[in-house]
């Protein structure tokens, strides 16, 4: 039955896929704006069978995987201020609002100039981009922590630390899990406008090169390997999710 | 915690207290009787000339109260009478405007809520072995708990989780956690306000043979008379932020509601609480 459940998310997807398919074969669609999905899993083929694949997805998931690290963690360390002090967050969420209001993309040709086209302006995007979700969610999920619940901790006698580790942390979990989720998106996003502006190695990147040669197969390509990318680091975060909040029904059987 | 002040405040705001009431000596507590064991675990407890006001707003004005150690007091009264606030602060979760609460040291009090307040992400044993705090293993305190659970008829039930109890079960959790550390007071607020009539009866058998095995002083705040009388030695009726009526409940136990005796008792509570007619200006 879960079984079941699981694949029916993919019937969709695999219909559109023979029906591009079959538009393909009869000529509908032509091959330089949009070659066959068997174009496109030759093309997979090339690149992989060239080393190009894995050195490009390498690359990526560095950038990425570094990058939410950084603004992960910065954003998850300032809702934990902010929420638990007052004075924190007096003194530094008027700032964090202000730079959240710039779109974090619009900094690219500033970042250019700073860093030029090196790692350093790809991690710098991703976690610029990263940080504001995670930490917005984290200072929401501690502030709807339930008071009643706190006051509980308090009278029967749990110190600072134990009230965060037994009280505030799990009940401002399932909103650090949102932000992390919404973190997820935004760095995949983030990396693709980044990859695609300005890098000499990466999945955009290797976009950009195909473009130039009109090599429509592999820009398919590229694009089909970030969808499935997302896909894979939220289905990561859900089986976190599912397994830290195994305790609060809304999680059943997710 | 505000919130609760906050509604506090406004009900206490509404009952202005007439000002005959407000000038009456404070009704002196009587000799306690000496039914009770002499041995018991529990604290004794006294309080004297306590005042609290939130903001202006007098919320108790010179209780003076003296508790026997092992006895079971009731304390009831109108919404916003002050009677949580005075159970409150005799745990400390507030702190008097002017007045002393004297406790021993050690005395180990324990609170239940009106609300179970479980940790929804934590199982049910684990609920109860957060009244153990630091004391001894892990694994001691989930076996002490899991013996606490068996007290509360919930034998077994320590690998739940607290979202597939029954509102009636969570308060027995509750229970659990405030009993596991045998303590020497036990304070309860309304704790069985949100039941239904059932489990609300056999919830109060349950707190009367805990009460009778373990021995500890029991405060029970409810706005419940006759469930005061089920359940208290004593009855304590505050009124306009003091003591307007306290007397003692001679009846053997278990008691049965509906026996003249249970209901001259009640009556005279009543009376008390709406000024000779029933119902009257409280509604």
């Amino acid at each position: 039955m879960t079984r079941a459940r699981g694949l029916i998310g993919w019937i969709l997807p695999a219909a559109l896929v023979l029906g591009w398919e079959a538009l393909s074969r009869l000529g509908v669609i032509p091959a330089n704006i949009l070659p066959a999905p068997t174009a496109v899993a030759a093309a997979l083929w090339r690149v992989a069978v060239s080393g190009e694949l894995a050195r490009n997805m390498g690359v990526s998931a560095w950038r990425a995987g570094i990058g939410f690290l950084i603004g992960g963690a910065i954003g998850f360390a300032f809702g934990l201020a902010n929420g638990l002090s007052r004075f924190s967050e007096e003194f530094t969420d008027t700032t964090l609002q202000m730079v959240r209001n710039v779109p974090h993309l619009a900094l690219i040709p500033l970042v250019i100039l700073w860093f030029g086209i090196g790692e350093q302006a790809k991690l710098f995007l991703v976690a610029l981009g990263v940080f504001f979700p995670i930490y917005i969610n984290t200072l929401h999920g501690i502030r709807s922590v339930d008071p009643q619940l706190v006051e509980m901790g308090r009278t029967y006698g749990m110190n600072g630390f134990e009230l965060f580790g037994q009280v505030i942390l799990p009940g401002a979990l399932p909103s650090i899990f949102v932000g992390l989720r919404f973190g997820l998106g935004i760095m995949w996003l983030t990396l693709i406008v980044a990859e695609t502006i300005s890098a000499s190695s990466g999945i955009g990147y290797m976009a950009m090169q195909a473009r130039e040669f009109m090599m429509t197969d592999v820009v398919v390509l590229s694009i089909l390997i970030y969808a499935l990318l997302g896909k894979l680091a939220d289905t990561v975060a859900r089986a976190l999710e599912r397994r830290t909040l195994a305790w609060n029904p809304a999680f059943e059987g997710v | 915690m505000f919130t609760d002040a906050l509604a506090m405040i406004e009900t206490a705001a509404r009952f202005v207290p007439p000002d005959d009431l407000r000038r009456d000596p404070p009704v002196p507590f009587e000799v306690l009787g000496d039914h009770l064991a002499p041995q018991s675990r529990g604290a004794r407890l006294s309080v004297s000339k306590l005042a609290k006001r939130f903001g202006e707003t007098p919320v108790l004005d010179g209780i003076d109260l003296n508790i026997a150690p092992g006895s079971f007091v009731a304390i009831v009264g109108k919404s916003g009478c002050g009677k949580s606030t005075l159970l409150r602060l005799i745990l400390g979760l507030e702190t008097p405007t002017s007045g002393r609460i004297d406790l021993p040291a050690g005395a180990a009090a324990r609170f239940v809520f009106q609300e179970p307040r479980l940790l929804p992400w934590a199982k049910v044993v684990d609920n109860v072995s957060v009244g153990l705090g630091r004391t001894g293993s892990r694994a001691a305190r989930r076996a002490e708990a899991a013996r606490a659970l068996a007290d509360v008829g919930l034998d077994g039930r320590g690998d739940a989780w607290p979202s597939v109890l029954s509102g009636g079960q969570k308060q027995r959790v509750a229970l659990a956690r405030a009993l596991v550390s045998r303590p020497r007071l036990l304070a309860l607020d309304e704790p069985l306000g949100a039941l239904d009539a059932l489990t609300r009866i056999s919830m109060q058998g349950l707190v009367e043979r805990v009460w009778r095995d373990q021995r500890f002083t029991a405060l029970l705040v409810t706005h419940d008379v006759s469930e005061a009388i089920a359940l208290a030695d004593r009855v304590i009726l505050v009124d306009g932020g003091r003591i307007a009526l306290d007397i003692d409940v001679d009846l053997p136990r278990p008691r049965r509601r509906g026996t003249p005796a249970f209901a001259a008792l009640e009556k005279r509570v009543l009376d008390a609480l709406f000024g000779g007619f029933e119902g009257g200006d409280a509604i």
